[in-house]
């Protein structure tokens, strides 16, 4: 279905995903540099995300 | 190129077009070093762990907590008898080894300290416990090849060079993203269509996920190739300023004690403990003084170094101020450059993103590759009719 074609996207519509996990990414970079504990979870959780959609989306069955 | 297989491809306006090129150029000429880069960085995330397990070495006693530290003068006596005729340059107490003080002895004080040997002593019983040589160790050959590949400073500057370029391929990256993704919905994976198809979208889908990490990974990595510049920014200016009265002094003949030194730092001090002592005459301090670097407790203040000078003829301090900006913000690239701020985990986590880097420059090489030479006979008749509109963005 995501693979499906739209009709032609905004550069919103295209960037926005992107941004938000950039937005996370820095986030995540940051925070465990500012203290321990919590800190390094929230940072774990955040790189973690982009690995995460990488691998979704490249082992996501196909659905046509 | 604006057609392939009678779609339009890109609206190939001026700007576009040279955001592609931009892009190709600046990728071609770095992505051989980057990958290199890339594999030689990945076992050193781990070179702790890996040279634990590959290399014997004497542990410190185990004591309980709260036993006091040996004098450091002792310390330093005992590791300098195993070097006779040599000295000490520098102390450094390791992060991730609290029991062990580390001593870098060189034949003189004005050795180049990179050809140092360090001595490990126990924090505790001031004891020595051995001083393996490095230089054989895979670690050390991947450092080598990761920070110069062996040819020193101009081979540092040069990665330097590659990383910048590297940095601009990921920006005009962002760029050729968007006409890419036109028709297309985040994380499209065509994985019915031909290779080049796929590829491409490994390649910008791992890529815009990965942009903050790949630019600050990059760009800290560019910052790190210019310590030895950051370094003679700092002697020539803070360290001249706060050591201008005794500009034309010798090394004093005999030393005053190291362990007073420290002792001083931290009664200026008393929030932070010491990191690091530069005897008088090596290259962190000048002739007549120890420079006791300080670091605080948190991520980022253990790595933010104060340094104390210390009079080494009276044993008195001299002065402490912070670090210039430019030597806090090499301070600051080092741990966002190798991701050992946040344990074990974030080390696992940088190993996957570089890895997914590494896939990144290799379908873009793939993919421009066959962009410039396509293939004739069956297999290409079978792809062209079929290259969507996403393959513009492989640079042409």
């Amino acid at each position: 279905m995501i693979a499906s074609r739209p009709a032609r996207q905004s550069l919103r519509q295209i960037f926005l995903a992107p941004l938000v996990v950039g937005l996370l990414s820095t986030v995540g970079l940051v925070s465990a540099l500012v203290g321990d504990g919590v800190w390094d979870g929230v940072s774990w959780l955040a790189l973690l995300l982009p690995i995460l959609l990488y691998t979704g989306f490249l082992l996501r069955p196909r659905r046509d | 190129m604006n057609r392939v297989g009678g779609r339009i491809v890109i609206s190939s306006t001026k700007p576009l077009r040279r955001w592609h090129w931009v892009h190709k150029w600046s990728s071609i000429v770095c992505t051989a070093f980057m990958l290199m880069l890339c594999i030689t960085g990945l076992p050193l995330i781990f070179h702790h762990e890996i040279d634990d397990l590959l290399h014997e070495e004497v542990k410190a006693s185990v004591v309980p907590e709260g036993t006091p530290q040996a004098n450091l003068d002792r310390a330093v006596g005992n590791a300098l008898a195993k070097f006779p005729g040599q000295v000490p340059h520098f102390l450094i107490w390791d992060r991730d080894e609290p029991d062990a003080l580390l001593v870098s002895i060189g034949p003189t004080i004005n050795a180049n300290p990179v050809d140092n040997r360090l001595a490990r002593v126990d924090v505790h019983t001031g004891a020595f416990l051995d001083s393996p040589d490095v230089t054989g160790r895979f670690t050390y050959i991947m450092l080598k090849l990761h920070t110069d590949m062996f040819a020193g400073l101009p081979g540092k500057l040069f990665l330097g060079v590659m990383g910048i370029l590297f940095c601009v391929a990921v920006i005009s990256g962002i760029v050729v993203y968007a006409p890419a993704m036109r028709k297309l919905k985040f994380g499209a994976y065509r994985s019915e269509r031909p290779r080049i198809v796929r590829w491409l979208d490994v390649h910008n889908l791992a890529g815009i996920l990965l942009v903050m990490w790949t630019l600050v990974v990059g760009f800290t990595g560019v910052i790190n190739t210019w310590a030895d510049l950051v370094l003679k920014a700092w002697q020539f200016g803070q360290l001249a300023e706060m050591t201008a009265q005794y500009k034309d002094r010798q090394i004093p003949a005999k030393l005053s004690s190291v362990q007073e030194a420290v002792d001083v730092a931290r009664k200026t001090i008393p929030h932070m403990q010491a990191a690091f002592v530069a005897y008088p005459g090596s290259i962190f301090t000048s002739k007549s003084h120890y420079a006791v670097f300080m670091r605080g407790d948190t991520p980022v203040t253990s790595r933010l170094l104060k340094p104390t000078l210390i009079d080494a003829e009276t044993g008195k301090l001299t002065d402490s101020r912070d670090m210039p900006w430019f030597v806090s913000a090499l301070f600051l690239s080092q741990p966002l450059h190798f991701g050992d701020y946040g344990g074990m985990p974030l080390k696992v986590i940088w190993a996957l993103l570089d890895i997914i880097t590494i896939v990144i420059l290799w379908t873009g090489l793939y993919l421009w590759l066959r962009r410039r030479k396509p293939r004739t006979g069956p297999a290409a008749r079978r792809t062209a009719p079929s290259s969507p509109a996403g393959t513009s963005a492989v640079p042409s």
